[in-house]
């Protein structure tokens, strides 16, 4: 590229790490606070960054068992924090297989099959996406509070409601997955089709196995999604032994309860893996949010 | 491009599938009937329509290619549009805590309430008999003719022996509500019910139906149903709750347009919710992109560790670092405060400022989204061509000058969608609100609880489910609100996504 001076390189290069390293400390900070918090004393945070008197007892508690402390008295759990974690695990993986089921299947049919008014569908599709969900709550609400009188599986309170709900977020994933179909030679399909197979065959055979990388970023994303959702879940969810993960956290920092030391552990101890997860599939992340969003 | 025309549809023959979808319509169908019976005429018509819907495209051979997205446009529809119109019925009806139960539960509700006559109070036992039961009175030694217990109904009480073998009490409260539509006239003409668990007594209900809009209370007052206003009310207008709900038309909207304990505070609200979006977008947009640019320096080394501890935000569940930011950004005892402490020797009121509270959501909210913008421009800057570059740093062009004149106009238009749907969706971001503030602190003064840092979804929200009387149907009318100005929003997207799409196609 364009020649530069040496010594303008060595300020430049000086100035850009200097950025980057007090840009890092700042945006850093929360997380070194909160690991600090969960091995302090008690539930305040006030203290040094590095914890005088180390304890483990907010991490003891947060993986659901009883903490003696040294005078003797026991300490129980303030909140199920496992449980909370399982139903968002259980409740994400089934909405997201359940969305990738039907985002791929439709994303297939949008992109190979002709169908009459499939223009006018998509557009639709790609304006109803804009209408997040949270926006009909209090439809949400009164329609599963008036569907539980029939089965309380149904109902208020009910994982099974949840999941349905979230299925509707296929809109995004459909767009995504379509973008991907869309690159597919059409070759493939025609010679499929010049063998005999039919369009559901070709799908099974040929798209599908294509379709694993894009699927697993879709699967990601929604899963994402789902976990991190707080607003529908606290309208649907009433009872603690049913909260996900996000709904429940809440209760940590009550006004009148301000359990600060044993939310910090119980919040890295359930953020770990879905930051792990995401970071090894970050890269494809990208790729998949920008062509998803891009491709007309 | 093959057309289903001539590719063949499906191998084997017809009857396997054609069974199928017949059992699975017929499951439907059922189902429809079920909601229509348990008085759901709405899921009853939802169902049915499916059940429709499917028959046709998975029964026709010419609907073949509907087949494939039947299963999302149901739930599309299902999910999202039939919640989003049923919000906006809901706007049009006095839906709210005071009417909350249909007409008919209403009455029930009303004629169910009763004085108890202490005096005649006695406990009862109830005795097998066949398929029928019989009620036993100990006290007064009255034994009941056979009663079914299957909805209201009436018997005559007779002296009689205790029968041989009484039911359990658990047993007995399993008969409850057939219990409670019972009434028993004694041999002296006094007609008892059910007063309890564990008692019959005479009951004087507190209002006697006697037409088909009309209540007669204990007193002789005359109560009408007034389907205007959702409650049962007497000559002088009094009402008595709890009432129903009927449509009230625009009621809702005139309130929020015409109470100025309203809309004054839903204008404050308005304006925020907007400034709230735009300053989120133009914040992690300038942010990220300037970090991508960095990045993208070949000069610079450490990048590959630079990139993943800067994304470190975005991939921590939000509402860990939201509620992570609500303990330190707290007044007493958050670090954050601990340290401009020690610092400055200032400690603000972040939560109960509303302006602090608003630039508390603006930090939080950047540090949350910077990453995304960062993300998606070092794609974006990838594509933008060297050469280009290149030639205006010859012609003696300041960094800066090519980044602005060069680098950002051919990335902004791909980026545009992007930044208009991270708009919309900040314009909608509860999430971030309600962990953080829950909208506090409220306005001084209104009618309606209205926070500083509400935006207008969680102004709804609160609206709805967070206040003793919730006001479902003014949170309805205020959805529609939104959902124009969502619609404006996401047209003004879709806009923007067809010209990306046209400017690539013609590259």
């Amino acid at each position: 590229m364009i020649v530069e001076r040496p010594r303008d390189l060595r300020i430049k290069k000086i100035a850009a790490h200097g950025f980057m390293i007090i840009f890092l400390i700042l945006i850093l900070f929360p997380f070194f606070m909160v690991l600090s918090i969960s091995f302090r004393e008690g539930n305040f945070s006030v203290g040094s960054i590095i914890p005088q008197n180390p304890t483990l007892e907010h991490w003891v508690l947060a993986f659901g068992f009883d903490y003696t402390r040294d005078d003797g008295s026991v300490i129980s759990p303030p909140y199920p924090v496992m449980l909370w974690m399982w139903n968002s695990i259980k409740i994400g993986l089934a909405a997201g297989l359940g969305v990738l089921a039907i985002a791929t299947i439709s994303a297939y049919a949008f992109s190979r099959i002709r169908i009459k008014g499939k223009a006018a569908m998509l557009d639709g599709l790609f304006l109803i996406q804009m209408f997040p969900t949270t926006l009909a709550l209090v439809a949400i609400y009164a329609i599963f509070d008036a569907l539980g009188e029939v089965s309380p599986v149904l109902g208020l309170d009910s994982h099974m409601a949840l999941i349905l709900i979230y299925l509707a977020g296929v809109t995004l994933h459909i767009w995504t997955i379509k973008g991907y179909f869309d690159s597919i030679d059409t070759a493939l399909d025609k010679a499929a089709a010049i063998d005999g197979a039919t369009p559901w065959q070709t799908f099974r055979h040929i798209f599908l196995p294509l379709a694993v990388p894009i699927m697993s970023v879709v699967f990601v994303l929604a899963f994402i999604g789902f976990i991190n959702d707080y607003p529908i879940a606290s309208v649907l969810i009433r009872s603690e032994s049913q909260m996900t993960l996000a709904v429940g956290s809440r209760l940590y920092l009550n006004e009148f309860k301000y359990l600060w030391g044993d939310f910090a552990a119980a919040a890295i101890l359930s953020g770990l893996p879905i930051t792990v997860v995401f970071l090894i599939a970050q890269r494809y992340l990208v790729s998949g949010l920008s062509d998803g969003a891009v491709k007309g | 491009m093959s057309s289903i025309a001539d590719t063949p549809i499906a191998n084997g023959p017809a009857w396997p599938r054609l069974v199928m979808v017949g059992l699975g319509t017929l499951v439907l169908l059922f189902a429809a009937f079920y909601l229509y019976q348990l008085a759901q005429p709405l899921f009853g018509a939802i169902l049915l329509a499916i059940a429709v819907g499917f028959a046709i495209i998975f029964g026709a051979n010419r609907f073949y290619g509907a087949r494939f997205i039947f299963p999302g446009v149901a739930a599309v529809l299902v999910f999202i549009a039939f919640p989003v119109i049923y919000t906006i019925y809901i706007g049009f009806t006095n839906y709210s805590s005071f009417n909350l139960l249909s007409y008919e539960r209403t009455i029930e509700v009303l004629t169910s309430r009763g004085a108890v006559d202490p005096a005649t109070e006695q406990p009862f036992a109830v005795a097998q008999d066949g398929e029928a039961y019989r009620i036993w009175l100990p006290e007064a030694g009255l034994l009941s003719d056979p009663v079914s217990l299957q909805g209201p109904d009436s018997a005559n009480l007779a002296p009689a022996e205790a029968p041989a073998s009484l039911l359990e009490r658990r047993e007995a409260i399993k008969l409850r509500s057939g219990l409670q539509g019972l009434s028993l006239t004694s041999p002296d003409g006094t007609i008892i019910q059910n007063a309890g668990l564990r008692t019959f007594a005479s009951v004087t209900p507190d209002y006697v139906r006697t037409g088909p809009d009309m209540l007669t209370k204990a007193d002789g007052t005359i109560l009408t149903a007034n389907h205007q206003t959702g409650f049962f009310e007497d000559e002088t207008g009094a009402q008595v709750p709890p009432g129903w709900r009927v449509n009230i038309g625009w009621g809702n909207f005139e309130r929020v347009f015409q109470s100025e304990g309203i809309r004054g505070p839903m204008i404050g609200i308005f304006v925020w919710t907007f400034v709230f979006a735009t300053a989120s977008v133009a914040l992690t947009f300038a942010l990220g992109l300037t970090l991508a640019v960095i990045l993208q320096w070949e000069h610079l080394r450490f990048k590959a560790v630079y990139r993943i501890l800067l994304i470190l935000p975005y991939a921590v569940p939000a509402f860990i670092s939201i509620l992570v930011f609500k303990g330190l950004f707290n007044q007493n005892f958050g670090e954050i405060n601990l340290i401009l402490n020690a610092l400055f020797g200032i400690s603000p009121n972040w939560f109960t400022d509303g302006t602090l509270a608003r630039v508390m959501i603006l930090i939080v909210n950047t540090w949350l989204g910077y990453p995304y913008m960062m993300l998606l421009a070092m794609g974006f800057l990838q594509s933008v061509p060297e050469d280009h570059k290149k030639a205006a740093a010859l012609e003696g062009a300041s960094a800066l000058r090519v980044f602005f004149t060069i680098t950002l106009p051919q990335i902004i238009p791909p980026f545009l969608p992007l930044l208009i749907a991270s708009f919309a969706f900040n314009f909608n971001n509860m999430v971030l609100i309600f962990l953080l503030t829950r909208g506090l602190p409220d306005v001084p003064g209104t009618v309606i609880p209205a926070g500083e840092t509400d935006i207008l979804a969680s102004f709804t929200y609160r609206l709805a489910f967070d206040n003793a009387g919730q006001q479902f149907g003014l949170a309805g009318a205020i959805t529609l609100l939104i959902f124009l100005a969502v619609a404006a929003i996401s047209y003004a997207n879709f806009v923007a996504m067809r010209r990306a799409a046209q400017k690539r196609a013609g590259r």
